[in-house]
């Protein structure tokens, strides 16, 4: 028996694992292709449609993504001679492995209690140090990047490696701050216990998320995080203007998309952890585990109905598409791509609805669920409630990149030493002393107002800045520019 | 006779060799040991700017001229806006006296005209050749020059030798450099050829030396070196992204500060100037397409007013209103591609899509009318290829509304951002004195807050007729570039929805006989107008024996042609005043002492057009 | 074993797995023509360098390593303490306090100094 319990747990952590790399995995390309269309959709143009699954199946440029692989994969592997191969091969690796490892931490779902005796946490890793894992690992991303660019004997490489260790290693520490404080809000280290306590409510009715406890801290670790993935406005090590590829300008293929697929992998990472630390993780506001579990029956109808009524949505959408756009548009098999997806959604719209009938029913005829079914539900609930965050977050991370030019080498590292450091070693003092007060939580979001006020004197009095022009008021138009 | 020649008569005697009133501006030729002497006279005089050098070869001109080679220098004053153009023959010696004290910009024109015509320039301090390649024998310019010589060419210069120059100039002790420079170089000499496995440039066993400079002086270190500071030689371009069109700038970084550079053109030299000497007056107006190909019609006008100055030629007020209209369009899509890029190098991307896709309907505009999206051929001697379609100038006025609408769009996105405004404000400072002895013109010059605008200084094709401002910056950084052309793109604007507002009717081709082609009625049914229609095809325009020189206001500045004319329907002589070649001139002084991302970003303010700028 | 420690192995061995099969594919799948030319660094298409990418370069990245040293090593300190926090209470607090005040300190003297300017 007890070897049976035992085989449970360890199967237990296989599927959890699968699961979490399964999220991970199918973000990441989401995340690529919503980079891909998403800038085309701010910058006015189509973006990719043109890749196409035997000629007919393009999902709105979603095949894009499956056509990069094969072209990476298949590509000529070119390594240039003079290269030290050994840290040349090892450094996509490296930094492959990082967001891999990382991610397993991020719960993404509550404990789940299938009975008395089992119950399995939905973070692959168990860790007493928690959080710390996240730094011992992402430190060793600065590894791969230095093993890339001093390897590859390319001065632009080499350039943007060192560029990027000192910008990995400047923005490392106020992000570790930023954490500290976030564990001293929630008085533990363990990402779930931090998404629980983010289940809470403060002044009875905000739900305690760290943006709306610590939005300091939150602005901190968003920014480091960007910084750390090397995204825009951060983007130096491999700014292209400047230094072509940066510390991969002499990777090739696969090798190279590594690096990129590393990039958006950490970029998802990133995005959990500040998900679970600032978003509360997989928290659906104002209806935590217990409730979820205990009142299964009448939320199930409502919650598969809901989504199956989004996929029936989505279904009469692409018909309508399909009489609107692509009915005759090419005369062959394409014209039916749009039908052949709404038969799809179709199906999920037909089997949500005889769920939820099925649930309803059973509620209705007074008999109770099977008790798998309440925790599953719990589970599967908080897993899309946290992919759903995951998924706008990272939007807004491409959104920003979309938006926004890129810093200078030195106004990185000023921004980075010389504000975040002083600001989040004083987000952590007054955090701690905050914290120390008998009510707690409740009077933290006192914490930004007091920084702000502090602010507004250090820019007024003690170090005033010289503004910039914003306008064009430089500019002289007319007469009297010959004056 | 000019006032200003008979003064500079009366000082200079017999110095001169002639003086004589052009039909553009008084000129006088010189003997080459008056030269210094003549231009500190002219200088003094208020003639303060130099607009053009350029080497001329009389070999195979008709008429006898006091000496094979001559070059000939135009200046301005910018002040009252008179020009005047000094000839100073060349003895056999082939030696001018160098004026690269005076202007800065003399260093590269004096280059190329020593690279295209064997010209020496005694005093210039780094006279080698700068359009042609470093290997290449022969000066291609001259009359004998024998035109499809073929000759292989494979190294690429290391450009060690300017590199130690300026290095030295910025205090960098330099036996030892130089020595360890060149070792590096002899280390990679194996190149592409070497053999697989050989030891390659770089690998560990033909590691080249590691250069190490140090600073001037034993134990006495100039102000703010850095002890046993270590350079790193990096090339930025021709193959990179940040250079727009083939462009190279060698530097020497300390960290991330450019303590040196070096920039070399020519990647795209293909021998304008030598081609269009072949060729009918109109059959040279492609050619001009090419140059700046950013704004290809502003090329072909400029060309063409200035034939069409040579002949003496008053052109309809239909073709003036349109070359206006078109030209002014030209312009915005230049300043477009000039901002949009530079954003790009500044890393935001979005803006350049905002830009490009008006400018992409911008050339559907361009591609109705001439038949061609980029490098259109619209300008004819004497007037145009076609009229107007129907309903163009409806066109025009949607897409201008549709180009504020992004110009505004992009202005909001940048004009308050705090990174831009920190990466581009006191960023590659061109003071005023550095722009004008650099020869700089156009938005350029105007960011250093010099008012200086041909279409105001010297109007042509009616711009006097037109309600418009010149913008001009007070800083000339990087932001002073960007905005000054942000308003010039709404002074455009401005213009042409003036100039269709009062579009004239009437033809768009001078009538003159010997300028116009006869009309295909004319020419089938007429045996004269056939004839006439013949010689103009094969012998061309014929332009009255003489030189002129004429400038328009292009995208980038002050484009020039100055043409030497033998009285046949051929330029004897087609040189070009290219603005993007005075501006890179200035370049590397620009960004010493800056740091890499700057230097790009600057790069992309002074809008360099490899087309151009190499010819 | 337990199956924290079981999950470790998993997710190292899942982290080593993904690269590893998608570099064998290129190493496998991918055609093979040496040429000598590609075999060169790139250097925006100049072949005669100067100079290699194998030089020591400059001395204020390496101020960046150190001071991360000194600050990091701050913050492994700070991180046992913010794990047992409310054990600690007030007096924890004062310690630690002390602590940054005195890297507060030491962070002026580094700004002071001129180690952090680029310029």
């Amino acid at each position: 028996m007890t070897w049976l319990m035992e085989s449970a747990d360890y199967l237990a952590v296989v599927l959890r694992l699968v699961l979490s790399a399964a999220i991970l995995l199918t973000v990441m390309p989401l995340t690529i292709y919503l980079e891909r269309k998403g800038s085309a959709f701010i910058q006015g143009r189509p973006g990719p449609n043109r890749a196409a699954l035997f000629g007919v199946f393009r999902m709105g440029g979603l095949a894009h993504v499956l056509a990069d692989v094969i072209k990476l994969v298949s590509k000529e592997d070119i390594i240039p001679a003079g290269v030290n191969r050994f840290y040349f091969k090892l450094a996509p690796i490296i930094v492959a492995f990082i967001p891999l490892t990382t991610f397993m931490i991020v719960p993404i779902a509550d404990v789940i209690r299938l009975s008395d005796t089992f119950a399995t946490p939905m973070a692959t890793l168990q860790l007493d140090g928690g959080l710390l894992w996240f730094f011992a690992m992402t430190s060793l991303s600065v590894y791969g990047v230095v093993f890339a660019g001093w390897a590859s004997n390319s001065k632009f490489s080499l350039l943007g490696g060192i560029r990027s260790t000192a910008q990995l290693l400047s923005y490392e520490i106020p992000m570790a701050l930023a954490v500290v404080a976030m564990m001293l809000t929630y008085g533990t280290v363990q990402p779930n216990e931090m998404v629980r306590a983010q289940g809470e409510l403060l002044w009875g009715f905000l739900p305690q998320w760290g943006i709306f406890l610590q939005p300091l801290g939150f602005i901190l670790f968003i920014t480091c995080a960007f910084a750390e993935i090397n995204r825009v406005p951060f983007d130096l090590a491999e700014g292209e203007a400047e230094l072509v590829a940066g510390y991969h300008t002499e990777y090739s293929g696969m090798r190279f998309g590594l690096f990129f697929m590393a990039e958006y992998m950490a970029l998802v990472t990133s995005g959990a952890l500040t998900v679970t630390m600032f978003l509360g993780g997989w928290q659906l506001p104002w209806l935590p585990t217990e409730r979820l579990v205990a009142d299964a029956g009448t939320l199930m109808p409502w919650f598969i109905g809901g989504a199956g009524l989004l996929l029936g949505a989505a279904s009469g959408r692409l018909i309508r598409h399909y009489q609107e756009y692509t009915r005759g548009r090419w005369g062959d098999a394409r014209d039916f791509e749009p039908l052949v997806f709404s038969a799809l959604f179709a199906l999920g719209f037909i089997a949500h609805g005889a769920a939820a009938g099925w649930v309803w029913g059973v509620v209705k005829a007074g008999e109770a669920l099977p008790g798998w079914l309440p925790p599953l539900f719990a589970a599967g609930v908080q897993i899309s409630v946290f992919t759903a965050k995951l998924l706008f977050l990272c939007w807004c991370f491409v959104w920003v990149r979309w938006t926004l030019p890129r810093f200078r080498y030195d106004q990185v590292m000023d921004l980075g030493w010389k504000s975040l450091l002083p600001l989040s070693l004083f987000n952590l003092l007054l955090t701690g002393v905050l914290m120390l007060q008998p009510w707690g939580r409740e009077v933290l979001p006192v914490a930004p107002v007091v920084t702000l006020g502090l602010m507004w004197v250090w820019k007024r009095y003690l170090v005033p800045s010289q503004a910039r022009v914003p306008a064009t008021s430089r500019l002289v138009v007319g007469e009297e520019a010959s004056a | 006779m000019s006032d200003l020649l008979a003064r500079v008569s009366e000082h200079f005697g017999d110095r001169l060799i002639e003086t004589l009133q052009g039909v553009d501006m008084p000129s006088l030729r010189l003997r080459p040991e008056a030269l210094l002497d003549v231009v500190a006279w002219l200088v003094e005089d208020g003639f303060g700017f130099l607009t053009d050098l350029a080497g001329v070869d009389y070999l195979k001109f008709p008429k006898a001229q006091p000496s094979r080679f001559a070059v000939v220098y135009h200046l301005y004053d910018m002040a009252s806006g008179r020009r005047v153009r000094v000839t100073c023959p060349v003895g056999d010696d082939l030696k001018v006296p160098s004026l690269t004290g005076r202007w800065q910009g003399a260093d590269w024109l004096e280059r190329e005209a020593w690279d295209q015509y064997g010209i020496l320039f005694e005093g210039h301090p780094n006279l080698k050749r700068i359009l042609n390649h470093h290997e290449f024998v022969g000066h291609p310019l001259r009359k004998d020059y024998p035109i499809r010589a073929r000759q292989p060419l494979s190294e690429n210069d290391a450009l060690v030798d300017e590199m130690a120059l300026r290095l030295r100039a910025r205090g960098y002790v330099l036996p030892e450099v130089e020595r360890d420079l060149l070792a590096g170089i002899r280390g990679s000499d194996h190149g592409v050829e070497a053999a697989p496995g050989a030891p390659s440039h770089g690998s560990r066993g033909g590691s080249p030396v590691a250069v190490a400079a140090r600073p001037v002086g034993q134990g006495r270190l100039p102000e703010g070196a850095d002890l046993h500071a270590e350079l790193m030689f990096v090339n930025l371009g021709p193959s990179h992204p940040a250079s727009h069109g083939t462009l190279r700038t060698f530097v020497a970084l300390d960290g991330e500060t450019i303590v040196a550079a070096v920039a070399e053109i020519g990647y795209l030299h293909r021998g304008f100037e030598k081609s269009t000497e072949s060729q009918t007056y109109n059959a040279c107006v492609p050619y001009t397409d090419r140059l700046n190909y950013c704004s290809a019609m502003l090329n072909n006008f400029a060309f063409c007013k200035a034939v069409e100055k040579a002949l003496g030629l008053t052109i309809t007020p239909r073709t003036k209103a349109i070359r206006v209209i078109i030209g002014e369009l030209s312009r915005i899509i230049d300043h477009l591609v000039c901002i949009g890029t530079n954003l790009v190098d500044l890393g935001a991307l979005t803006n350049f899509w905002y830009f490009f896709n008006v400018r992409e309907k911008v050339y559907t505009i361009f591609d109705k009318l001439t038949g061609a999206r980029l490098t259109n051929s619209y300008g004819r001697v004497g007037g145009l290829a076609r009229d107007f379609y129907d309903g163009c100038g409806a066109d025009i006025l949607v897409v201008l509304t549709e180009i504020e609408a992004a110009v505004a769009e992009v202005e909001t996105l940048v004009k308050r951002n705090r990174i831009f405004l920190e990466r581009v404000q006191d960023i590659c400072v061109v003071p005023a004195a550095m722009a004008l002895s650099y020869g700089w013109t156009g938005p350029n010059l105007r960011a250093t807050g010099v008012d200086y605008d041909l279409r105001k200084a010297e109007p042509y094709d009616g711009y006097e007729t037109y309600d418009f401002e010149t913008v001009t910056g007070t800083v000339g950084d990087t932001y002073d570039r960007i905005f000054v052309r942000f308003g010039e793109i709404g002074q455009s604007a401005r213009i042409i929805r003036q100039a269709l507002s009062r579009l004239p009717e009437g033809p768009v081709m001078v009538e003159a006989k010997g300028v116009s082609l006869p009309s295909k009625d004319d020419t089938y049914n007429n045996i004269e107008g056939l004839m006439n229609h013949f010689k103009l095809v094969f012998e061309g325009v014929k332009v009255p024996a003489g030189e002129v020189y004429d400038a328009s206001e292009g995208a980038n500045g002050e484009l020039g042609f100055y043409i030497v004319s033998d009285g046949s329907g051929r330029p004897y002589r087609n040189r070009c005043r290219p603005p993007s070649f005075m501006s890179f001139a200035a370049f590397p002084d620009m960004i010493e002492g800056h740091m890499v991302a700057d230097a790009i970003a600057s790069l992309g303010s002074i809008n360099i057009i490899a087309g151009e700028l190499d010819r | 074993m337990n199956a924290s420690l079981f999950a470790l192995l998993c997710t190292l061995a899942l982290a080593v797995i993904v690269p590893g099969v998608l570099i064998l594919a290129i190493e496998r799948l991918g055609p093979r023509r040496k040429v000598a030319a590609k075999g060169l660094p790139y250097e925006a298409g100049i072949q005669r360098t100067v100079g290699s990418s194998r030089e020591r370069f400059s001395v204020k990245f390496y101020l960046v390593a150190i001071l991360f040293i000194l600050f990091d090593v701050e913050a492994v300190f700070l991180f046992p303490w913010a794990a047992s926090f409310r054990e600690l209470g007030v007096r924890g607090l004062v310690e630690m306090g002390t602590f940054i005040a005195v890297l507060f300190f030491g962070y002026f003297y580094v700004l002071g100094r001129g180690a952090l300017r680029w310029e």
